[in-house]
């Protein structure tokens, strides 16, 4: 099952090989990625996808997460209520004719076109992993020139539904 | 910025290098033995020593210090210290470092580097020790700025001796160990995501001591956490109390007494009969400081699959990981066991669990040859045990020596048994003994190895010499990988492929060669005569005991079995 997992870590050298060597070595698949600065300074954020077989895996995922001494908080946020992005960037072929066509299309995405040349367009587009997988294969028969995706970044909305089933892991019993 | 308004003596703090600094702050975590090699990038180091008074233990190989530091840091209960170079130095004490990570053994390695201004351009003796040691660190850290030294020394110490302790090591670079400062000692340990549980959860305890008042057949699983939190005495209180039989994990021994009639013997895939039954048989199961490696559960469909499950373990991550756990205790293995004593509970009635434990015992006691003329492995550790009086620190390797040792000392007491459990090391026993008998110069030090392991780190012996430190080196000399070529026997049709050593350097010719007084025994009654004497002083001896090599280690669990499959019961 995939699940996503965020991490606050101290912005410390060595500490995202830290933890990408721990899931190697514990085999966890990662199946996306991504770190950045977050409002405290120093400290960084990382979100995981990962795919693991169960739940005994998942909370040895996030105990020996929270072993790191620069980890400060793990969360399997899967199941609360979140925000989740992720950004795409897709180099189409097309021409000029084509051009007004590929922009109906990926208007109700409210992605944009950011760059233009004789034999291509490059689209950006924001939103979760669906629409990214949407958006891409109406692009696909124009012939996708180059693509990439950041993967995801993510975190709990503001307010959480009150009967939302969240799994707790605690390390405190 | 320094200089600022701070009165008298401490506004004047001494300008020091790095190096100065790093000693300074090894005097202050009360540090009185390394153990170390030196080299190029740690030669501002080994200048800084030149003029300090801490004993420094120059052995032969960066491997040799580093056992040696795992073993004062077994029996001490305080961090091994340990210094190598760059490049090769550092990286000769991979094997140690990960050996103390499995074992939990609180070590603090310092390892010299090339210059910060030339690292990652492959610079003479460069190696990326940071990223080797990730995997097998509790935590590393590269000394960027001078300034953070004192600091990064101080959250060393503190990481590796803590929660479940572990190796820390710093890295330091050439130029910051030259470079001079008005070092700070006062900058305090910030650690925002380490704070490792202590107390137990209240509520979890009365779990636990209810489940204990309902069971019938409960057993205790030992391990080293005991002898780690150092609560051996509350262990058999609490057992006394609850009449509740106690295994022992390998590296647990020595945390309960080996001759009380609670104590079971080792589990394991050469555990007791006994001991392997009670954990298959038992309704509840209390796990303290094990981690229920696979050596000890064996298949984990058959283990104590009736049972409710407790774990206490100051580390959250094992609880879990392997067998499903209905009573979590994340806490210090004393703690737990004090509140446990503390709190209301009724006794379980036992007498039937233990009759039939104690009905096993008799009928499957460990066995070896008799009626032979051979001088059997097993004759050699009841021989050390009679003449040590019991009460010797044993260091060993890993295979068949090792689970002799472990099934015939019996031990008595914490912190007398040294050996490498998790990572199984060989060539770990002899300078580990050298550690040990560094951190308890009166004591007794046997260096129990076989053939094979003593010839991956033999060097030591020069160490033994410089120093005259009395280690009674204890060759179980089978000619064999004595482990290897018993599972080539029973499960590679007697292939023994590269397991055999007919041909050997001649052990006592060696051990002279280094000064030291060696002999080479090959009957139960030359090995009185040389024991007799050998442990009547204090000088190092060497003793090449000739011993059957067929000889199998039995009981035993085969790989993918059950606990209550043992093979080899009976004779």
């Amino acid at each position: 099952m995939k699940r996503i997992v965020t991490a606050t870590v101290i912005n410390q050298s060595g500490v995202l090989n830290r933890i990408t060597g721990l899931m190697t070595k514990r085999q966890f698949n990662i199946e996306s990625i991504t770190v950045g600065h977050t409002e405290t300074e120093g400290v960084s954020k990382m979100t995981f996808v990962v795919n693991v077989d169960g739940d005994g895996k998942i909370e040895q995922l996030i105990k020996q997460l929270n072993k790191q001494i620069d980890v400060l908080k793990v969360s399997d946020i899967t199941d609360q209520a979140i925000v989740v992005r992720e950004l795409a960037l897709i180099k189409v072929i097309s021409n000029a004719q084509i051009r007004s066509e590929i922009s109906g299309i990926i208007e109700p995405f409210r992605a944009s076109i950011i760059d233009v040349s004789r034999e291509s367009i490059t689209v950006q587009v924001t939103g979760d992993s669906e629409k990214i997988e949407a958006i891409i294969d109406l692009l696909r028969p124009y012939g996708i020139k180059e693509m990439v995706r950041t993967g995801i970044t993510a975190f709990p909305r503001g307010s959480q539904k009150s009967v939302t089933d969240i799994k707790q892991y605690s390390i405190l019993n | 910025m320094r200089a600022k308004a701070k009165p008298e003596a401490e506004a004047v703090t001494a300008e020091m290098t790095g190096a100065e600094v790093l000693i300074h702050s090894l005097k202050k975590e009360n540090v009185e033995v390394l153990f170390g090699y030196p080299g190029g990038a740690v030669l501002p180091i080994y200048d800084a020593l030149y003029r300090s008074p801490i004993k420094h233990i120059l052995s032969k190989h960066e491997q040799g210090s580093i056992h040696a530091a795992e073993g004062y840091a077994r029996v001490s209960g305080k961090p091994g210290v340990v210094i190598a170079t760059s490049g090769p130095g550092a990286t000769n004490l991979v094997t140690g470092i990960t050996d103390a990570m499995m074992d939990s053994l609180p070590l603090v390695i310092f390892t010299g580097q090339v210059a910060s201004t030339v690292i990652g351009t492959d610079a003479f003796q460069e190696a990326d020790i940071m990223g080797i040691t990730a995997p097998i660190t509790k935590h590393n850290y590269q000394v960027r700025d001078v300034q953070d030294l004192p600091r990064i020394i101080k959250e060393a110490f503190h990481i590796a001796t803590t929660g479940r302790p572990g190796p820390v090591l710093v890295d330091i670079p050439k130029d910051v160990a030259n470079k001079t400062i008005s070092p700070d000692y006062d900058s305090t340990i910030h650690l925002p995501g380490y704070q490792p549980t202590f107390s137990p959860n209240i509520l979890q305890i009365k779990k636990l001591a209810d489940a204990v008042g309902q069971a019938k057949k409960p057993v205790i699983l030992a391990g080293a956490g005991i002898l780690h939190a150092n609560a051996g005495k509350e262990l058999l209180t609490f057992t006394e109390k609850h009449k509740i039989p106690v295994v022992n994990t390998l590296l647990g021994l020595g945390s309960y007494p080996g001759q009380h009639p609670l104590f079971l013997g080792m589990g394991g895939m050469h555990g007791t009969y006994t001991a392997n039954m009670a954990l298959y048989e038992c309704d509840l199961l209390i796990s303290i400081g094990a981690r229920f490696d696979d050596r000890l559960t064996g298949n984990l469909a058959h283990f104590a699959k009736n049972a409710v499950v407790a774990h206490i373990d100051v580390d959250p991550a094992e609880i879990g990981k392997n067998v499903p756990t209905q009573i979590p205790i994340v806490s210090d293995a004393r703690e737990a066991l004090r509140k446990l004593v503390d709190v209301d509970s009724e006794t379980p009635d036992t007498e039937d669990w233990r009759n039939q434990l104690t009905e096993n015992s008799k009928n499957y006691p460990l066995w070896k040859k008799t009626n032979t003329d051979e001088f059997l492995p097993q004759q050699v550790v009841e021989l050390v045990h009679e003449y040590t009086k019991g009460d010797a620190i044993i260091t060993t390797d890993v295979g068949q020596h090792q689970m002799w040792a472990a099934q015939y000392y019996a031990f008595t007491d914490a912190n007398r048994w040294v050996t490498s459990g998790g990572l199984g090391t060989m060539g770990f026993g002899f300078p580990a003994a050298v550690g040990a008998q560094l951190a308890f110069p009166d004591q007794t030090v046997v260096a129990l190895t076989g053939d094979g392991g003593f010839q991956m780190t033999l060097q030591e012996l020069s160490t033994l010499q410089e120093l005259n430190l009395p280690v009674k080196v204890v060759i179980m000399n089978n000619h064999t990988l004595g482990m290897v070529r018993q599972w080539q026997e029973a499960f590679y049709e007697e292939r023994y492929s590269h397991s055999l050593l007919p041909v050997q350097p001649d052990f006592v010719k060696l051990g002279e060669a280094y000064g030291i007084k060696s002999y080479k025994v090959e009957t139960q009654e030359e090995a009185r005569v040389v024991f007799e004497e050998a442990f009547s002083h204090r000088d190092p001896v060497l003793i090449d005991c000739r011993v059957s090599g067929k000889e199998n280690v039995y009981p035993m669990i085969a790989p993918g079995k059950g606990l209550h499959q043992m093979i080899g019961v009976k004779p």
